[in-house]
């Protein structure tokens, strides 16, 4: 007999859809049954929480399976197939092309819309909602031709809709029919100090305030508030909840809940027994969730039911934290404190806008829930202690305090730590003893911070301290001794190492704090007694190579070069007989230079207009660039005119890492300026400026830092995002790992350099402007300082002699370092 | 003994390459005011370039590290700190009212 495999058709690819495939995939599923998915839309799942990031990260980021198809074979993704009816006595679906599919189970994921009010004027062009990419886009659309808009609903969604009409450059309102922000999650307090955060950042809250109508003839044009002064707007987005998408489950007469929503037990399934409905088109007891956790959760019951496990959905976890406009807000448990007898604990700091409550159990014991705004870094560990019913420690005003942060506790081992996910603390430290990692952190996020300190705790309990001291010599990190250096003044090694060092250094502090002393005091590197501390490439302004000769790369900014230009380097290589090869940075390298034939290289290069390209540094490089409009069919903002701007700007800044620029001058991006620590692409409207990108062994792409900004914005913002990575990166920590490792990330990148929320803007400009002024070129003060050119012989004592131990070959028609067995010893050499 | 050089040619925790008998000595000024000397070739990247190296101490001992691999040698002995099966030959060395003189390389300690 031959065993028959079953189907299971499941209708919509969206976060749950998407989720339940997986499951079913990793726990097995697919061996006894093939999937169908049918997606209405053409697109894949991509990630909806976070579609506020779609203008920054695009799509393709954004997608939650980037191949489009599925690696296991049982598994069949159709997009853009639109189910248009379900016969549970057949067990058939029915597409809208007639095509008919049977089923053996089937899974309801269809999700859901978003609810827009029947006001007059709803339909007007200019109203949109907020749900999908396609919107996003005709919002940012629509948002080129208009001024102001406002946002009709005050919770998550609408915060975020009204943050992504600011980020458009909109004058922005936000409307809410109920007395506060954020209704469902914060109480009264923690909206009014979540008001006034929001407030600050310019855009207008109408809380209380009833939507009549939207004006306008063929467009948009206000909207009418009851009984108040009616807006100027140009565009209106509807974010004001969602409702089931049960159309089809009620055509197919399965029970629907009475405020919508397919009706399912506690096994998700739905009122047919073949038929099974999870995420928010499924009401477990007549309850939707609009969340995505307790729709993870549904999926998962499912595919343990088909397994033939007893899985169940115990109703969900509402906690939430998130970040809206910049501002912390989390709520969790049971944050009104409905619960009899609940007491509450409150702390408010108007000042710096921080509201924190608590709900504790009558008896004082137990944590039930809380709001925390403004300030929500206790949350990953007063969420856990609230659903693990862990007693509260005897002062739990400790948890909320300032400083306090709930850091004191530990959590249990069985302790949720990843809602969205499932995930403990236990799950999180197996995973990192055996090397891998867990889901906790990957879907919204909040428990991040806390991951990344249980695994770190962990380490650290078990004595494996990570000791981020530079070396041996300071028990300080780089940013540490950058900050010891500036604030004590110090201009040598020799004063930094007696106050805060110990021995005499070695190579990683030296060439450190010779970084250190360059980016505060500026000068020649090769100065004083700071030429020791450099790396032998710092040392003598050119790159070692393997048989200890130098290469010496002239700048050439953007790339840009003259025929002359290309023919005298060529004419200095063949007078020196070094090897040339083009770099990767779009200039010359000249290789094979004895270390005492540098100077006289220079003198002619500097004599022909060239200059150091700091190849040799930690420094930046290059700004490369593509031909831009002034040639390109294509460009649309002359890329070749900024890059060269830019690499003069910032030539000779010394960093924690080589630095390295580029700038495309349309989205083609020939330039690959993606792949730099600082890439811009230009935009119809400016400059698009991405951040923390390399090649290299761990290749990065850079991320949007921020979009269409005009040039000396865009300068502005480099200006400071450099000399912030410059100040407080680690050694040898390139801009990537560098904001990687930045709590909060690029966010944290764009609150410092964008947004100025430390309030260093203008100094960070200030040092980089300073470092500008000061620039001078390396190889020109050399060699018009007999003192340094004093050190560019090859022996003290023999200055003329070719060291011995230097031998070329040929290859391809240039010269190729020979290798070198060593001094020859004379007979008897040893005397 | 060669005279190579005066002993304020050489930076203190600096080095400088000199020839003596057509071989390569790296001579190197201590911030104790020590100086020693060794071959400049080193053996880790077959190079001549130890004199270019930067200067420092672990924990008391005082060593260069290389500029190719960054190797560390004992400036008093040779001996390789990070690979005990590798010595650089070291060479007496004195200062003589202010002239460094290089003698004969130095059996192994």
């Amino acid at each position: 007999m031959t065993h028959l495999r079953k189907r299971i058709v499941v209708v919509g690819h969206g976060m749950v859809g998407h989720r339940f495939v997986q499951a079913a995939i990793e726990r097995g599923l697919t061996e006894t049954h093939d999937i169908t998915v049918l997606a209405a839309e053409a697109r894949p799942a991509y990630d909806r929480v976070a579609l506020t990031s779609y203008f920054e990260v695009g799509a393709k980021a954004l997608s939650l399976l980037p191949k489009g198809r599925y690696d296991d074979p049982r598994v069949t993704l159709r997009t853009g197939s639109e189910v248009v009816a379900v016969s549970p006595r057949r067990r058939i679906v029915t597409l809208s092309t007639g095509e008919d599919l049977h089923y053996d189970a089937l899974v309801l994921a269809t999700g859901a819309y978003p609810f827009v009010p029947p006001v007059p004027g709803k339909d007007l062009p200019g109203v949109f909602v907020y749900r999908t990419i396609e919107d996003l886009e005709a919002i940012r659309k629509a948002a080129r031709r208009a001024r102001s808009g406002a946002v009709v609903g005050g919770g998550l969604l609408g915060l975020e809709a009204a943050n992504a009409l600011r980020r458009l450059g909109l004058e922005t309102h936000v409307v809410e029919l109920a007395p506060r922000l954020m209704a469902i999650q914060v109480d009264a307090a923690g909206g009014r100090t979540l008001s006034r955060h929001v407030e600050r950042l310019g855009l207008s809250v109408h809380t209380g305030a009833m939507t009549e109508a939207i004006l306008g003839a063929r467009k948009v044009t206000g909207m009418a508030l009851k009984d108040r002064k009616s807006l100027d707007v140009d565009l209106v987005v509807f974010s004001a909840g969602i409702r089931p998408q049960d159309s089809l489950a009620r055509a197919a007469e399965l029970a629907v809940a009475e405020r919508g929503g397919i009706l399912v037990d506690e096994h998700c399934r739905t009122s047919d027994e073949h038929i099974w409905a999870i995420g928010e088109c499924a009401a477990p007891g007549g309850v939707m969730y609009g969340l995505v956790a307790p729709g993870y959760s549904m999926a998962e019951v499912v595919v343990d039911r088909l397994l033939g496990g007893e899985g169940s959905f115990e109703g969900a976890d509402m906690s939430t934290k998130l970040k809206l406009l910049g501002v912390d807000v989390a709520s969790f448990g049971d944050a009104h404190g409905t619960t009899e007898g609940a007491l509450e604990l409150t702390y408010a700091d108007d000042v710096t806008g921080v509201y924190k409550k608590l709900v504790i159990s009558e008896d004082g014991r137990r944590l039930l829930g809380g709001v925390l705004v403004g300030d929500a870094s206790a949350y990953g560990v007063l969420r856990p202690l609230a659903a693990s019913g862990l007693p509260l420690p005897d002062n739990p005003e400790d948890l909320i305090l300032p400083a306090g942060g709930g850091g004191g506790l530990t959590l249990p081992t069985e302790a949720q730590v990843c809602s969205c996910n499932d995930v403990t603390k236990g799950d999180i430290i197996a995973a990192a003893e055996a090397g891998a990692v867990t889901r906790a952190g990957t879907t919204c996020g909040s428990c991040k911070a806390q991951t990344r300190k249980i695994i770190e705790d962990h380490y650290a309990g078990q004595g494996q301290v990570v000791d981020r001291s530079i070396c041996e010599h300071f028990p300080l990190t780089r940013q540490e001794l950058f900050d010891v250096v500036a604030v004590h003044g110090y201009r040598s090694f020799d004063r930094i190492v007696e106050a805060h060092g110990t021995g005499r250094g070695c190579d990683i502090c030296k060439p450190a704090i010779a970084s250190i002393l360059a980016s505060q005091l500026g000068g020649h590197v090769l100065a004083g007694s700071t030429r020791t501390l450099q790396d032998t490439n710092d040392a003598y302004l050119a790159n070692i190579q393997r048989n200890g000769t130098y290469s010496v790369v002239p700048r050439i900014p953007g790339g840009e070069i003259t025929p002359e230009g290309l023919i005298v380097i060529g004419e200095i290589a063949r007078d020196h007989g070094l090897y040339t090869k083009i770099t990767g940075g779009q200039r010359i390298d000249l290789l094979g230079a004895r270390m005492e034939q540098l100077p006289a290289i220079w003198r002619r290069l500097v004599d022909a207009g060239f200059e150091s390209g700091h190849a040799y540094g930690k420094a930046l490089r290059t700004v490369k660039s593509c031909v831009g409009s002034t040639w390109c069919r294509y460009g649309v903002q002359d890329s070749v005119q900024l890059a060269i701007d830019l690499e003069l700007r910032y030539r000779g800044l010394r960093s924690p890492h080589k630095l390295k620029g580029g700038v495309s001058g349309c989205a083609r991006e020939c330039a690959e300026a993606r792949a730099k620590d600082f890439g811009v692409i230009a935009t119809e409207k400016g400059w698009n400026l991405y951040v923390g990108g390399n090649g290299g062994a761990t290749p990065a792409h850079a991320r949007l830092l921020a979009g269409d900004l005009d040039t000396a914005t865009l300068v502005r913002y480099l200006d400071r995002f450099l000399m912030y990575y410059v100040r407080t990166a680690d050694r040898l920590q390139r801009t990537a790992s560098w904001i990687d490792s930045l709590d909060g990330g690029l966010d944290r990148v764009r609150e410092v350099v964008v947004d100025d929320v430390l309030g260093l803007g203008t100094e960070l400009e200030e040092a980089m402007a300073r470092h500008v002024d000061g620039y001078f070129d390396e190889w020109r003060a050399t060699i018009e300082d007999p003192e340094k050119l004093a050190r560019f012989v090859s022996f003290v004592n023999a200055p003329d002699v070719p060291d011995p131990d230097i031998s070329f070959r040929e290859e391809r028609g240039q010269i190729a370092p020979a290798v070198s067995l060593g001094p020859t010893i004379p007979v008897g050499g040893a005397r | 003994m060669t005279p190579v050089c005066r002993v304020d040619q050489i930076e203190v925790e600096g080095g400088v390459a000199a020839l003596v008998d057509g071989v390569a000595v790296a001579i190197f000024r201590t911030h104790d005011g020590n100086v020693y000397a060794m071959s400049n070739y080193d053996p880790c990247s077959r190079a001549s370039v130890l004199a270019r190296g930067i200067i420092g101490t672990r924990g008391g001992t005082p060593f260069v590290a290389s500029p190719m691999h960054k190797q560390a040698f004992d400036l008093r002995t040779g001996q390789c700190l990070d690979d005990a099966a590798v010595r650089v030959p070291t060479y007496d060395v004195r200062v003589d009212e202010g002239v460094v003189l290089v003698g004969p390389r130095l059996e192994s300690p």
